[in-house]
């Protein structure tokens, strides 16, 4: 534990530096990081740890981004004020959404969430919201400066407030991940069936944890959108969902670190294959993300935890057993997608295996 | 341990299951008392899962009653099984398997503890308390298993004579008053079942529960039972002492084939 307390020390001192050597956009580039890293935690506490698969949470970062924006705009609520009002917003329509969510399982919620973010695009530029959310024209929002008189630029606090407002919610999301809620979680992830006989009611973890996600990606959202100082409906299309969910696969689906690594994933890869040709970035994207994809299958994440396997590995021969692990361990686990799709119906998937040993 | 021991701890009675045409249960009948262990027997197909699957509500049976401490599990939902001091394993072994085997069997303190979304996201005193408490019932039971050497590693990882052992201290950790066990000994070989059989018979002392016990090692059963109910095609053909069942003709018909086998599995193994 000590150790691992050490770590992220140096992990965040490292995350400061970059205040100090870079400025402008490249601080505004590390800024996108920290703000799809959160967006890309709250995916992994739903899809990598609970197992409920979400192709739509850019509706959710659109709904925390237009909340922000709304209320510094309209309302002239302080930027750091609408953070968790827009926690608390999104939370209530992740938890919403979370109920139909109950009844649906693998491709079908993968679906009807894709459906959410195709929708919420064209529910912002409806002109019965138009007064409040400025239709296809959008927001534009002030930048805020440091306050107290800091002797920062405006990009170096926007990227020191979003760094600590991620931070928090690591912190509060990795205590939650470990612990019992985040075990029942997990458990529901694996055995639904089991879970439910060891005492977990399936329908309140999972609406919760729906609930959380969308807290955690409708925060980032509002952070975002102090940092873009913008918004409109066209930066929340399903392509940002789509984004999202490859920053997710990328980084691992069950691993916290992974997210961050996620997150830089989908901030510069996107440039480096622009770089790379300026005439199909699209494909030079796609080349690298399935290269990523074989030789990680597991995500960056379930390839810290493999490494971390190789050391029971040595121990698991002392029992006289070496068999590989199919899936990943918990530490870090890259959650089986496809297997995940695949379990719809518990009982009997358990009885098409029922074949005696 | 101030229990009502007038009326037996689980009672079933008159439970039908169908599924489609087939009738995987016809109306079975029988009781298991405080402390006690049963055993339930049958040829393959003869319901014996389907009852357990019933009682923990996993199948909603047609007609007939379930009860537990004189309470209907009919209406009860699943989650609240494992609460009232119903623990269970499963024939196929229904690990997390990507989850370590300390987590797996922590699983099983979920009912015992009651922290939230919140406490747990802020790690409130009470989510300590809880955590130490269980850590504490995790030792021993790692210790009762010895499972000591695969504590961090992935449920699934493990061979499948140790994951059924940590299946059983994910039951034991949920601390039932009736611990249900379908086929324990099913991959074990002849010193495993022994230590099984002791294994039972220390838990139902130390823990003070009661044992349902599904099982083909007719061996075993005969053991450790202090009562056996046989089942065949849905029906129970006997219910008794060990030697009774085991005298009643029905049961010598109905594992005729079953008791050669058996033979032949304990001269294999
Ligand atoms: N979910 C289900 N759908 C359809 N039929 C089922 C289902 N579950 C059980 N059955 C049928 O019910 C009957 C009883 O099955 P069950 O699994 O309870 O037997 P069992 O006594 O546990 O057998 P075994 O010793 O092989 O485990 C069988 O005919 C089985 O095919
Ligand atoms: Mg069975």
């Amino acid at each position: 534990m000590r150790n691992s307390w050490v770590t992220w020390v140096f992990v965040l001192l490292l995350a400061i530096v970059p205040t100090a050597v870079f400025s402008g956009y490249h601080l505004f580039q590390l800024t996108m990081v920290v703000v799809y890293a959160v967006a890309i935690l709250g995916m992994a506490i739903l899809v990598g740890f609970n197992g409920q698969i979400s192709l739509g949470h850019g509706a959710f970062y659109a709904i925390g981004a237009y909340t922000t924006a709304i209320l510094m705009t309209t309302f002239d609520v302080p930027y750091w004020v609408t953070i968790p009002i827009s926690a608390v917003v999104c939370a209530g329509f992740g938890f919403v959404i979370g109920l139909p969510a109950l009844r649906l399982a693998g491709h079908y919620l993968a679906l009807t969430t894709f459906a959410l973010a195709v929708a919420v695009p064209q529910v912002l530029k409806h002109r019965w919201f138009e007064d409040w959310t400025g239709g296809v024209q959008g927001l534009v929002i002030d930048k805020p400066d440091a306050p107290f008189g800091l002797p920062l630029s405006s990009d170096q606090w926007l990227y020191l407030f979003s760094l600590g407002v991620a931070v928090v919610m690591y912190v509060l999301a990795w205590n939650l991940v470990r612990g019992r809620i985040g075990r029942a979680m997990r458990a529901i992830r694996d055995h639904a069936t089991a879970a439910e006989a060891m005492g977990i009611n399936l329908a309140m973890v999972k609406t919760r944890t729906f609930a959380v996600s969308a807290m955690y990606t409708g925060v980032a959202g509002s952070l975002g959108a102090i940092a873009v100082a913008f918004v409109a409906p066209d930066s929340f299309s399903v392509f940002l969902s789509i984004t999202l969910f490859v920053g997710l696969c990328a980084g691992g689906a069950a691993s916290i670190p992974g997210t961050i690594v996620g997150a830089v994933f989908i901030e510069f890869v996107p440039n480096l294959a622009d770089k790379v040709s300026k005439a199909a970035p699209g494909a030079v994207y796609g080349v690298i993300l399935i290269a990523m994809l074989f030789l990680l299958p597991m995500g960056a994440g379930g390839f810290l935890s493999g490494l971390w396997r190789k050391a029971v590995g040595s121990r698991m021969a002392a029992i006289g057993e070496t068999r590989p692990v199919a899936a990943g361990h918990e530490v870090g686990v890259g959650v089986d997608l496809a297997g995940s799709l695949s379990t719809a119906d518990p009982v009997h998937a358990r009885r098409g295996e029922s074949v005696k040993p | 341990m101030a229990q009502d021991q007038s009326q037996p701890l689980l009672r079933i009675s008159g439970v039908q299951m169908r599924f489609g045409g087939v009738i995987a249960l016809g109306g079975v009948s029988f009781d298991v008392g405080h402390g006690q262990i049963c055993g339930l027997i049958g040829p393959n197909g003869s319901g014996k899962t389907t009852l357990f699957n019933c009682i923990s509500g996993i199948y909603r049976y047609s007609q007939g009653d379930i009860q537990f401490e004189g309470r209907s599990l009919t209406n009860l939902p699943r989650h609240q099984m494992a609460g009232i001091g119903l623990g269970r394993t499963f024939q196929n072994v229904a690990l997390f398997r990507n989850m370590s085997v300390r987590d797996n069997i922590l699983v099983g303190a979920h009912n015992t503890a009651a922290s939230g979304y919140i406490a747990n996201a802020l790690r409130l005193p009470v989510v300590r308390r809880e955590q130490n408490d269980a850590d504490r019932r995790l030792h021993e039971l790692l210790d009762l298993l010895d499972l000591r050497q695969v504590t961090d590693t992935p449920a699934g990882a493990i061979p499948f004579g140790w994951q059924k052992r940590v299946e059983l201290a994910r039951a034991l950790m949920t601390r039932p008053k009736l611990l249900m066990l379908d086929e324990p000994a099913g991959g074990l070989n002849h010193s495993e079942v022994d230590e099984l059989a002791d294994l039972m018979r220390r838990i139902r002392r130390q823990l003070n529960l009661s044992i349902l016990l599904v099982e083909h090692h007719m061996n075993l059963v005969m053991r450790v039972s202090d009562k056996v109910v046989a089942l065949e095609f849905g029906l129970k053909i006997a219910d008794g002492t060990p030697d009774e069942v085991r005298a009643e003709p029905e049961v010598i018909r109905a594992y005729l084939g079953d008791t050669q086998e058996e033979d032949e599995h304990a001269g294999a193994a």
